[in-house]
């Protein structure tokens, strides 16, 4: 008997075929249904005609991951039947069109394969080729609903809601629904045992991705200056900004805009730009992905020494060079940790979800405006592009925004002098003055050797006497930066430490392990430097699990440089084929390292 | 840039602009560039620029990228903000700076290997936006820092101190600016102060990109016989086509203009400048024709100066957004979020 709830549908179509809106469909009304569920997008770095493969897992037990199991394959692409077919899971169910007959080669005795013929369905029922495959693409929607027994009201009410500007559709997305509802229904036994039903998981959450999460973050964050250059898969960010600006930040009685985005001509300028804005006290930011960072480096060196604060998303992917654009990875660790020549190193976030998207990107502006240096916020595409089911977002409107050590136009004119790198408070963090509020703060900004005045300097001691400032500025970073999320139990001696989109399988896998009796203990870090907590907890255990997405373990060197954690202790549990991190993986690895004598 | 801190002392009877300020109080620090380098004549007539335009030294913010001539926002104005950036990458620090701040006057310096070679891209796309600054170009052919290599505005035959001359196309910022559609665009010689200053002063005030390309003479790696940007080669050639005098606001014009040579173009804030045109066929108000004059004078080896381009109705980058007036950086932060019962509303939308 399957378990309700709990069931992994896989829908592999061509890409721009338009079976995105389909596809959020099935997911939202899921979702109103009250069921957690999982959405993983595959697609390709393409426009038009390539596959491409949605997967929905429905999770009652409320898991934050992908699965590594696929239960029902909705194969629509021809191309891609041999491999979608092989992917099913024994005893599950793979529905094409059979409006082609299928090759009889290809077939499976030990799943069960049904035909629907949704194309000739279509194509009796509506005109225009256009309209035709789009509503294939709804007619697998209705299918789907009546295998998995998915409520026909909730995804008319959803059809209502989306169309409410256009009615005439309504009637066409309803028909296309019950074309493949009704021939499910009346040739095949529905539901399948794989099936869903209404349940109370969902209340208080929201369905949202973390690029959009990211950029409603930085209109919270009173960002006014964003600067960019396309990139998968971070654009949508940007875009998402751009389109809060348009309905929050537009003066009613001017109708003149209090934002300004400036498609830059490459990233070199996008940074150079966000760096201009900060200096002259705006909250600035760029959203970009690894080979942005590659480009940004000889300014995020300049940031550094010249203490500019500047946010930075990076929405990382495969790498390295343009590697795989549309597939998942936490692979610009080390790049972004040490962007730029000279002893240079930089303060990161790590959000495991959209939920932290929103909330990192206002941390990210506080942090920078605090220790006057670039902060970098890694998402990456898993998170920036996928939809995840997180808590509704609060905005604490009593919290005051922290903008740091800068001198007013009262302060200045106190002053007898005003020196921009002097160490006033012992922090290692430096007072600031902005352009154009008065005379006595200006300063000359430069790259180049600078004493702690300010001035010009080619001398040893002078020099050495502000890189030496910049180390007690990182360690104050170390303390105020946000602690890791620690689970621990005095009992166990091994434990799992993650960061980022790794965190859900992490949670899912714990608990598979548990179930065999290998409880681990657990840390999520959620920013660099890392703070005293996670050496803390590296040592209080006799080996750690790293689970990280990348070939080269970056995150486990970074916990062996910044922390000086005992690499014999460090175990690397890596996944770095582009695909999200699932639970199967950190199981498999962990139970091969127990076998080879590591602790459990 | 200097070690040498400048004695302050300043004349009891030195003139005193509209700020009180005297014309001290705009410079520097000691240059440390070689003696005789034309860059320190064009610092000199910054200094006279801004002292007679009378601006607020916190509201001047100096720009800078890297190279002699980017080294020389030290040696001015030292009571205003310097951004003395990265190599080739002034431009887009200006942008994002005036995108914070529409309210400063921007003065980028920049040579012809931080704007031609490694800042192509950026100065090409500061001119697209129409970014309003005024952005210098101290041009002299070679790298100087890095002792006497040629740089992309050297002309075709012209001879290094060692090896063999140039063969490459030079690279013309003005016909770049031309092209590009900058709206202000001069060309002057750091040996003529008085043609430069009031070139200077109309693009601080110019309400868009204002470029003035100088020929800025190195004494030390290109002023030898059989260069083309040496103090000799630059005035034997050099013709001025358009004089500017450069008229403040509530002054009145007192020279007698020639009618039908004369035309003056009224910029931002009340100032005005008047072009006379020593070529009576010079249009300063036609791409094309400039375009092809420039051309037609630069294959006869001669170097045209003066205001070559100007074009007032042009809107810069902030108007063609359709931005606020104020500094988007004097926004108050509570002001720019919409609070939690309008987030409420947003994630209404991701159910």
């Amino acid at each position: 008997m399957a378990k309700l709830n709990d069931v992994v549908i896989k829908i592999a179509t061509v890409n721009g075929t338009g079976s995105a809106s389909a596809n959020g469909l099935i997911m939202k009304s899921l979702f109103r249904m009250g069921i957690p569920v999982v959405g993983k997008n595959y697609f390709p770095s393409n426009i038009q005609g390539l596959p491409t493969w949605y997967e929905i897992r429905v999770t009652g037990d409320d898991y934050q991951c992908r699965s590594d199991r696929v239960d029902v394959m909705v194969a629509m692409n021809a191309q891609t039947y041999a491999r979608d077919l092989a992917e099913v899971i024994p005893g599950g169910w793979f529905i094409y069109d059979s409006t082609w007959p299928r090759n009889t080669q290809l077939g499976r005795d030990d799943i069960t394969i049904i035909g629907i013929p949704l194309s000739r369905m279509c194509n009796e029922h509506f005109d225009g080729a256009r309209a035709r495959i789009l509503m294939k693409n709804i007619a697998y929607v209705g299918a789907l609903a009546a295998f998995l027994a998915i409520d026909i009201d909730t995804i008319t009410e959803l059809i209502e809601e989306t169309f409410a500007d256009k009615k005439h559709l309504i009637a066409s997305n309803m028909e296309a629904i019950k074309l493949g509802f009704d021939y499910a229904r009346k040739n095949f036994v529905c539901p399948l045992p794989s099936k869903v039903a209404a349940m109370d998981g969902t209340k208080g959450h929201i369905i949202i991705d973390g690029n959009t999460a990211a950029g409603l973050g930085c209109l919270y964050a009173g960002a006014t200056v964003g600067a960019w250059y396309p990139i998968t898969p971070s654009t949508s960010l940007m875009d998402a900004f751009r389109t809060f600006c348009a309905e929050y930040r537009v003066d009613p009685e001017t109708g003149k805009r209090t934002y300004c985005i400036i498609q830059a001509e490459d990233e070199l300028a996008a940074i150079g730009m966000v760096l201009g804005a900060s200096w002259n006290g705006a909250r600035s930011f760029t959203s970009t992905s690894g080979p942005g960072i590659s480009l940004m480096s000889e300014f995020l060196g300049y940031a550094y020494y010249a203490e500019i604060p500047a946010v930075l998303f990076n929405v990382q992917r495969c790498g390295p060079s343009t590697g795989m654009p549309t597939r998942t990875q936490q692979s610009d660790i080390i790049s972004c940790a040490y962007a730029s020549h000279g002893d240079t190193k930089h303060v990161l976030l790590f959000p495991a979800d959209p939920g932290e998207c929103f909330t990192m990107a206002q941390t990210a502006f506080d942090l920078a405006e605090r220790l006057q240096t670039p902060v970098m916020v890694l998402s990456d595409l898993d998170i920036g592009m996928n939809d995840w089911m997180v808590p509704e977002f609060e905005f604490d409107e009593k919290k005051i925004a922290d903008r740091g050590k800068v001198l007013s136009a009262a302060e200045l004119e106190q002053m007898e002098s005003f020196h921009r790198y002097l160490d006033v408070d012992g922090d290692g963090i430096p007072y600031r003055s902005l352009p154009g509020v008065h005379p006595k703060g200006s300063y000359f900004t430069r790259g180049s050797g600078h004493t702690k005045y300010g001035a010009y300097t080619e001398e040893s001691s002078e020099y050495q006497d502000v890189v030496d400032r910049l180390l007690l500025k990182w360690e104050t970073a170390r303390s105020i930066v946000p602690e890791p999320e620690i689970e621990f139990s005095k009992f166990n001696k091994a434990a799992i430490l993650s960061f980022g989109s790794s965190h859900g399988a992490c949670q899912e896998a714990r608990d598979r392990l548990a179930a065999q009796n290998i409880a681990l203990n657990y840390c999520r870090v959620k920013s660099f430097p890392f703070s005293a907590s996670i050496k803390e907890f590296i040592q209080q255990h006799e080996v750690v699990y790293v689970v990280e997405q990348n070939r080269d373990a970056q995150f486990r060197a970074l916990l062996m440089l910044d922390s000086d954690a005992d690499p014999s202790k460090l175990i690397s549990l890596l996944h770095y084929d582009g695909m999200p991190l699932n639970a199967g993986f950190v199981v498999r690895r962990v139970l091969e390292e127990i076998a080879k004598g590591q602790a459990a | 840039m200097s070690y040498i801190s400048k004695p302050k002392i300043q004349h009891p009877n030195a003139r005193r602009n509209k700020l009180g300020l005297t014309s001290r109080d705009y410079e520097g620090a000691v240059s440390t560039l070689c003696a005789g380098c034309g860059h320190d004549s064009v610092t000199a007539a910054i200094v006279q620029s801004v002292y007679e335009l009378n601006i607020e030294p916190h509201m001047l913010a100096k720009m800078s990228g890297i190279g002699c001539s980017s080294k020389t926002p030290a040696y001015f104005a030292s009571q205003s903000h310097g951004f003395n950036s990265v190599h080739g990458r002034m431009p887009s620090v200006t942008t994002g700076a005036n995108a914070a701040n529409r309210t400063l006057t921007y003065i980028g310096v920049s040579g012809d290997g931080d704007s031609l070679s490694i800042g192509a891209g950026q100065f090409v796309h500061a001119i697209r936006r129409n970014l309003n600054m005024c952005y210098i170009i101290e041009n002299n052919g070679v790298y100087g820092l890095t002792k006497g290599q040629f740089s992309a505005s050297a002309d075709i035959g012209s001879k290094p101190k060692k090896g063999l001359p140039n063969q490459q196309e030079p690279i013309d910022p003005v016909s770049m600016a031309l092209s590009l559609g900058a709206t202000y665009i001069a060309r002057s010689f750091s040996g003529d102060k008085e043609q430069l200053v009031p070139l200077i002063q109309g693009a601080l005030m110019h309400k868009g990109f204002a470029l003035v390309d100088v020929i800025s003479p190195c004494v030390t790696f290109n002023d030898h016989e059989g260069s083309t940007k040496s103090y000799a080669h630059t005035r034997k050639h050099y013709h001025n086509v358009v004089n500017a005098d450069f008229i403040a606001p509530a002054e009145e014009i007192k020279t007698a203009y020639d009618e039908g040579s004369a035309m003056s173009v009224e910029l931002h804030g009340g100032s005005k400048i008047v072009l006379r045109k020593v070529d009576k066929d010079y249009d300063p108000s036609s791409r094309a024709s400039s375009f092809k004059y420039l051309r037609d004078r630069f294959n006869a080896g001669e170097i045209i100066t003066g205001l070559l381009y100007i074009d007032e109705a042009r809107n810069e980058m902030h108007d063609l957004m359709g931005n606020v007036d104020m500094p988007l950086s004097q926004l108050p932060l509570e002001t720019l979020n919409p609070g939690n019962k309008e987030l409420k509303k947003i994630l209404s939308g991701y159910r």
